[in-house]
């Protein structure tokens, strides 16, 4: 089942004493809307024959394809074609701006293979345009082009899906709320109605095909109803551009031999259930899934892909919660950070080169230093040591001639003596 | 395979069908207004006046009901904006209502920065949804749309004209929120004195270029009144929850002793009117006004900030891929070339560093070298002395040897002598020898 927005759960309110006036909110609501008018694009798929043009005509009770403007069913197709047409129109004051989009030639062809495409297509250029539109710096009034429904018709064989339908479906019911039909359902009978309706569900359930699913409301006379109209899905529906005379009363019906399918005789078909579930009170809310799940799932992949750029996206599951920019702001911080640690990396290593060189350079210093200081040391010894020889040197020396000197003196005197002695000696 | 062509019919104009009968779309303002019922309106006001002009006391009266809240005092440092939200609920409609005062506004010496507060306050509201808007995947339908819609403004009711500080804040706010000027404690004022207040209120509005917030005349059910209560602005209101009695009902009215000022009486005050237009006609104009004006403004100016173009220089449109790529790959290569930055001022500083080293080796090599040199002259010196000693030492040495052989020489010529002398003199016992 589609997965729809949670809504808040009311919290008890305050009740006030006296009038204040804002329950007159939903008035200007309602005033406000009338005012800007209201868009629709309901989307059509089926093969040729199974009445789309008509039922759109009855739906809508106004000739969209008339002489004038033909439908594309009064065209030949050699291959799938997506055509829009848009009309204005007008009822009880509200302005509604319906676009019907058909696809003329779906499964016509012998290989249908990708016949899906060109619809794949037009639903994801219309979300494109808008996500672009929404995203640009100057926003102006963003027409909604999105595709708010698509009415698949399934051809009334009495069997079951064919594979073309189901595949069809199952590419879809992501893009597009999806709401399968049976048509032409006045060939089959109530009971081989139900039986087909019954196989038709079964195998949507098989595939786990995502079909439209109507809200549960607060007020359970609507969930009532509500569930009443689930039993009948798919609707089998019967359209008709002609209106004959049936006891008296003008209705829209076709006119067999046996008998008039009455189009809105709720016991023919169930031509009311659709329009009243589509137009009347679910078209609100088909806009606004549209909006709110379809629309979002595009955008997410789409802005996913943009920022991802190929990463693997088991990485990139929790960065879905943030901006492109905002991711982009905290890549950012994270480089800031990281280059912040690369840079204390490289300083704290260039310190330590440089304490190292400075510590050699300090050794090296020391060392000569040191050696200087020997070598100093190892002079002022010598020094001292030639000052000790010399010393001693004198010494000696000094010694030597005042001994020379003492000598002298005695022989001096001794020759003296010796002469007068010789003198005496003489005498004698 | 089928090849595929996809036809588009050109929009060259919308032509308009009639319809063969009762389709029901007529219903789809209904069902609108349903879903909106079911979910809930939300509104957000700001009130910006001086402390003590009554914006508490409005405010419960507007809303009939009693806010939290304390009366603040004069003693406000600077302006804090205090935010408070309630659940209120009137017959089956939901309203999230959220009131923010600001505290302590006008209160001090220097007003300068008042306005500051308030125009960040606004800001982030209005960056809380854009940020939302921008996410990847976002959840707008249920978000909870902070951003101020209406502000009153209170003017102090001097009954001459509006203060400077009015004027700045109200000029610069009027590009950011729907401003809706009120009078405050209007029963201080006399009528006449009243209208010639409002008059010169107008008129200075005016000529300072400030845009209020008008109420619509282009929708035709309400043209009428509200283009009658644009001409009664600014409204001179009077707040209070107090009931007196007045003839066998009780009223919401302040006492004085030569009267009573009712607020419900739209004779005495605009308060009526302020109700009416605040709530029960504008309330979604005034929703709608900030979302597709205000915010858009803030959006565009964040995004240009931001670097965001919409075309390209050849004026072709940008798509949103395209931008956002651009601004990525811009995003990286930037970080790129801070990271080459970083590097090359590292190489830069390990080169000049090293030269440092260098230099500084260098010069103690320089310095070792000249020790050396040094060194080895007073060895040389020391060599020289050595020698020099060394020849002395010889000299004397020479000398010594010589004038020992000459000593030898002569005491054995003298020792021959003294022998002599000797056996004289035991020969000769009477000899004298001295």
């Amino acid at each position: 089942m589609i997965e729809r927005p949670e809504t808040a759960v009311p919290s008890i309110a305050r009740n006030l004493e006296g009038y204040v006036g804002f329950a007159n909110l939903p008035n200007q609501v309602y005033r406000k809307s009338v005012k800007r008018g209201f868009e629709f694009t309901l989307m059509v798929v089926g093969e040729s024959g199974l009445g789309k043009s008509t039922l759109i005509n009855s739906l809508f009770l106004t000739d969209l394809y008339s002489k004038d403007y033909p439908g594309p069913s009064q065209r030949v197709k050699k291959t799938v074609q997506v055509e829009q047409s848009k009309v204005l129109i007008k009822e009880g004051g509200v302005q509604l701006t319906l676009t019907i989009v058909d696809t003329p030639g779906f499964g016509d062809a012998v290989d249908n293979s990708n016949c899906w495409q060109p619809v794949i297509n037009y639903i994801d250029s219309k979300c494109e345009d808008f996500l672009n539109a929404e995203s640009r710096v100057n926003r102006r009034s963003m027409p909604d082009n999105r595709v708010h429904c698509c009415l698949y018709f399934i051809a009334p064989s009495g069997h079951g899906l064919k594979p073309l339908d189901i595949e069809f479906m199952k590419r879809l019911h992501d893009k597009v709320n999806v709401i399968p039909l049976i048509a032409k359902a006045d060939t089959l009978t109530p009971e081989e109605c139900q039986l087909f309706k019954k196989q038709i569900m079964k195998e949507i359930q098989e595939h786990k095909i995502k079909i439209y699913e109507f809200p549960d409301t607060e007020d359970d006379e609507d969930n009532r109803l509500i569930r009443k109209i689930k039993e009948k899905m798919p609707l089998a529906v019967v359209g008709s551009n002609v209106v004959v005379e049936v006891n008296g009363k003008k209705v829209r019906g076709r006119q067999y031999p046996w008998g008039v399918a009455e189009v809105e005789n709720g016991e023919h078909c169930d031509f009311t259930v659709l329009r009243n579930m589509l137009i009347r009170t679910h078209m609100q809310d088909l806009k606004d899934v549209t909006n709110n799940v379809h629309y979002e799932n595009y955008r997410s992949k789409k802005l996913a892909a943009v920022t991802c750029n190929g990463v693997d996206t088991s990485k990139t599951k929790g960065q879905l919660t943030k901006s492109p920019l905002a991711q982009m702001e905290e890549e950012r911080r994270e480089h800031v950070m990281k280059m912040k640690k690369m840079e204390a990396e490289m300083e704290q290593v260039f310190e330590m080169k440089v304490k190292e060189k400075k510590q050699k350079l300090k050794d090296s210093e020391a060392e000569l230093e040191r050696r200087h200081e020997q070598m100093k040391r190892n002079l002022e010894a010598q020094y001292k040591e030639l000052e000790e020889k010399r010393r001693v040197f004198e010494e000696e020396k000094n010694n030597w001639e005042t001994q020379q000197r003492i000598l002298e003196q005695q022989k001096l005197d001794a020759s003296k003596t010796m002469e007068k002695n010789k003198k005496k000696g003489k005498i004698f | 395979m089928a090849s595929t062509e996809i036809a588009r019919q050109a929009g060259e104009g919308v032509r308009s069908v009639p319809l063969a009968g009762h389709v029901g779309f007529d219903s789809m303002p209904d069902q609108l207004v349903n879903k909106s019922v079911n979910r809930g309106f939300c509104f957000n006001i700001l009130c910006v006046g001086e402390t003590g002009l009554g914006k508490s006391t409005l405010m419960d009266t507007l809303f009939n009901t009693k806010f939290e809240g304390e009366p603040t005092q004069h003693s406000q440092p600077g302006v804090t904006l205090k935010s408070n939200t309630y659940e209120l609920q009137e017959s089956n409609v939901r309203l999230k209502l959220t009131v923010v005062n600001t505290v302590g506004f006008g209160d001090q010496i220097n007003k300068e920065d008042s306005y500051k507060s308030i125009v960040e306050f606004i800001d982030t509201q209005f960056e809380a949804y854009l940020q939302e808007e921008l996410k990847i995947k976002r959840t707008l339908h249920s978000y909870h749309d902070t951003r101020i819609h209406a502000c009153l403004y209170f003017i102090a009711p001097t009954g001459h004209s509006l203060k400077s500080l009015d004027l700045v804040t109200m000029k610069k706010l009027d590009s950011k929120v729907n401003i809706i000027p009120i009078v405050a404690k209007s029963d201080a004022i006399s009528k006449s004195e009243l209208a010639k207040f409002k008059i010169k209120i107008t008129s200075e509005l005016v000529s300072n270029g400030v845009q209020i917030y008008q109420f619509p005349t282009d929708d035709e059910s309400v043209a009428e009144i509200n283009s009658t209560m644009n001409s009664h602005l600014p409204f001179a209101v009077v707040g209070s929850t107090e009931e007196v009695k007045l003839g066998n009902k009780m009223v919401k009215a302040r006492q004085y002793p030569w009267g009573t000022v009712q607020v419900e009486n739209e004779n005495h005050c605009d308060f009526v009117k302020l109700r009416e237009m605040l709530i029960r006609v504008n309330m979604e104009d005034l929703r709608e006004q900030t979302h597709t004006r205000h915010y858009e403004l803030y959006r565009r100016c964040k995004l240009e900030e931001m670097g965001f173009k919409d075309t390209d220089p050849d004026s072709k449109p940008f798509s949103l891929q395209e931008t956002y790529e651009a601004k990525r790959n811009e995003f990286m290569g930037e970080l790129q070339k801070k990271e080459e930055e970083m590097r090359q001022m590292f190489v830069q500083r390990v080169k000049e560093k090293e030269a440092e080293l260098k230099e500084a080796e260098k010069e103690l090599h320089d310095k070792f070298d000249r020790l050396k040199k040094l060194h080895q002259d007073e060895k040389k010196k020391l060599e020289e002395k050595k020698k020099g000693l060394d020849d002395e030492v010889n000299t004397f040495k020479q000398k010594k040897t010589a004038a020992e052989l000459l000593l030898n020489q002569a005491q054995q010529a003298g020792g021959a002598t003294t022998l002599k002398r000797d056996k004289e003199r035991k020969n000769n016992p009477w000899l004298c020898t001295e």
